[in-house]
């Protein structure tokens, strides 16, 4: 069945898949049988059939969605962050009078549940790139007399939510390219997001906190296109003061997090503001494990796999945070010959890391996953890209057990975006895959520094303007190149 | 650190064959309640090694688990909730992971195990 979808205008990127990855996680695609292999491909490429209204530009906040049944829309709402609501569309039009009589001719049947004499309901009314006054709003409601409403009226907790929803034929004032006419939504509210969650878990009510802690609503984003949910078991290997898996723990996920920086997972600032001080001040359960390790050299044993049924992560991409791995400084430069610990040092050896380039990381992440993931298992992690280069086409990282099933960008400056990749383990991992993987190891040990300078985002980020713009000493040509259109952006 | 975070190390340096399991060496265990999560355990059942944890378990002061166990097993109530126990609720706050090969120990202190490796066993 078609239900309108009205998102919140924001993050316009990260929207239908947060929907498509809730629907999967609630069971849209499920029919009935038990996975294998086979199922797992087709699955994973299952998205849902949208449908946009008559002219409105693929960034509208309207759209409609076509899902399995009602429960599922209202899961898949209820437990969206971008999600202002999934309704049962009763009539539209470009018009109040093309509305009434679309309402008129949708069927009885479906009206008459939600409007008999033992129910309670309400009408909201809400506006898309314009405004109306609060007489105007109780005059649009009155308007709705020729509808049989007999229930009673109930605005605080109702059993049936209507909504009126119009758009106007606005300009450029909500980022948007202008859409042609007015048009004018009704629906029956089946489900909308629960935002409270974000003041609840906003990062300045959070004890601890690290220099590039997640975001609470991004966090959330994350945890859902993680599919997490209680038994399910996540990982994060540069867990830091653990905010993504903050919101993978509200959700009822087991968690576990690797850093390793040894301060921040072990120590933080004390007995009441660490890590696992994080999850207890929203009474949530502490992580299984905390550990300090290396995601070049992690520990785990050699038989260990299909663990974890996601990893969700921020990796270092040395912008704002450098990568560390463990083998020394001095040594992988060539600076020094290899030494050994005197064994009288070792004990409070404190080991010197090296940095580590965003390739290898992304290359340890995803050899990592493929690994440790369970068959069908998510893999959802950001990966940086230059925005200089907007004529070729950006490539993301790809592995032969992965498909990638999402790409959301986020701007973060004007030269560079994240994009939160969402990546589905659809292929066992092979001994082939784990040599190759081995032998790209070292060929990352012994090439070292040529990785190091090749991977560096932080110049392309933060080196002063190029000379031409300079030159011209016109700001304009550089703010007009932009374009006007940034609605992708908001 | 818990059981099941025991259950799934190993000590990488460089050169050693088999680092696992590792031995724990014990200064403080403290028990902390977890929920009972049968689906978690039941998955998690067949992803343990089980000899490591029924020894881990014990060096940790706890003998209730069998030296042995197949699957028949978890239909048992008792069973569940003794293995739930021992991999979820027993931790050890202050010790150490000791390789089996080398003798290296990783600390572990508040819980936290330090598997970084040194310059030289990389």
């Amino acid at each position: 069945m078609w239900y309108l979808c009205v998102f919140y205008h924001r993050l316009l990127d990260y929207r239908k898949p947060e929907v498509e990855s809730l629907a999967e996680l609630f069971g849209a695609f499920s029919k009935g049988e038990p996975t294998n292999n086979g199922d797992l491909k087709s699955n994973c490429s299952n998205s849902l059939e949208w449908k946009l209204p008559e002219h409105h530009h693929p960034d509208s906040p309207f759209h409609l969605v076509s899902l399995p049944s009602e429960e599922i829309a209202r899961n898949v709402a209820n437990r969206s962050i971008l999600v202002k609501g999934i309704f049962e569309l009763w009539g539209e039009g470009s018009s109040l009078e093309e509305l009434e009589e679309s309402i008129i001719k949708y069927p009885d049947e479906r009206k008459q549940p939600y409007l008999t004499s033992d129910s309670t309901f309400k009408i909201a009314v809400d506006t898309f790139g314009k405004a109306i006054s609060f007489e105007e709003q109780n005059e649009r409601i009155r308007s709705f007399s020729y509808i049989p409403f007999k229930g009673r009226v109930n605005l605080k907790n109702p059993d049936h939510t209507f909504w009126l929803i119009e758009t106007d034929n606005y300009g450029s004032s909500n980022g948007l390219p202008p859409i042609v006419g007015r048009k004018v939504f009704f629906g029956r509210e089946i489900g909308a997001a629960d935002r409270k969650l974000l003041p609840t878990y906003q990062l300045k009510s959070r004890t601890y906190l690290g220099p590039t802690a997640m975001d609470a609503e991004m966090a959330f984003l994350m945890a859902n296109q993680a599919q997490a949910k209680p038994g399910r078991l996540v990982y994060d290997p540069f867990v830091g003061t653990g905010s993504i898996l903050v919101a993978a723990a509200h959700y009822g996920a087991m968690t576990m997090g690797a850093d390793i920086d040894i301060r921040v997972v072990r120590d933080g600032r004390g007995p009441d503001c660490n890590v696992w001080s994080n999850f207890k001040q929203y009474g949530l359960p502490t992580p299984v494990a905390l550990l300090r390790a290396d995601n070049n050299l992690p520990p785990w044993r050699s038989g260990l796999k299909e663990v974890f049924d996601a990893i969700i992560c921020d990796p270092p991409y040395g912008v704002r945070a450098g990568g560390r791995k463990s083998g020394g400084r001095k040594l992988l430069k060539g600076v020094i010959d290899p030494y050994t610990v005197p064994d009288d040092k070792r004990t409070g050896h404190i080991p010197s890391t090296a940095p580590y380039s965003l390739v290898e990381c992304v290359h340890d992440l995803l050899d990592l996953a493929a690994k440790m993931l369970v068959m069908g298992g998510r893999l959802v992690y950001f990966y940086p890209v230059l925005r200089d280069n907007e004529s070729a086409d950006t490539t993301f990282p790809e592995h032969p057990c992965f498909k990638l099933v999402a790409t959301s960008e986020q701007m973060l400056s004007y030269r560079y975006s994240r994009v939160l990749l969402t990546m589905v383990k659809i292929e066992p991992y092979t001994e082939e895959i784990e040599l190759a993987a081995r032998i790209k190891h070292l060929e990352f040990k012994e090439n070292h520094l040529k990785w190091l300078e090749e991977g560096n985002l932080h110049s392309a980020v933060f080196s002063p303007a190029d000379i031409h713009l300079k030159v011209s000493g016109d700001t304009k040509i550089g703010k007009e190149s932009k374009g006007k259109y940034r609605g992708k952006y908001v | 650190m818990r059981l099941l975070t025991h259950n799934m190390l190993s000590s990488n340096i460089k050169g050693v064959a088999n680092g696992f399991p590792l031995k724990i060496e014990v200064e403080k265990v403290v028990a902390k309640e977890v929920d009972f999560n049968i689906d978690f355990l039941k998955n998690m059942f067949h992803k343990v090694e089980w000899k490591a944890l029924a020894e881990a378990s014990r060096t940790m002061g706890y003998a209730e688990l069998p030296e042995k166990a197949d699957a028949a097993i978890l239909e048992s109530d008792d069973f569940l909730h003794k293995f739930h126990h021992a991999l979820l609720e027993l931790h050890l706050e202050e010790g150490a992971l000791v390789c089996p090969e080398t003798g290296r120990k990783f600390p572990v202190t508040k819980g936290i195990p330090n598997m970084l490796l040194h310059e030289d066993e990389v």
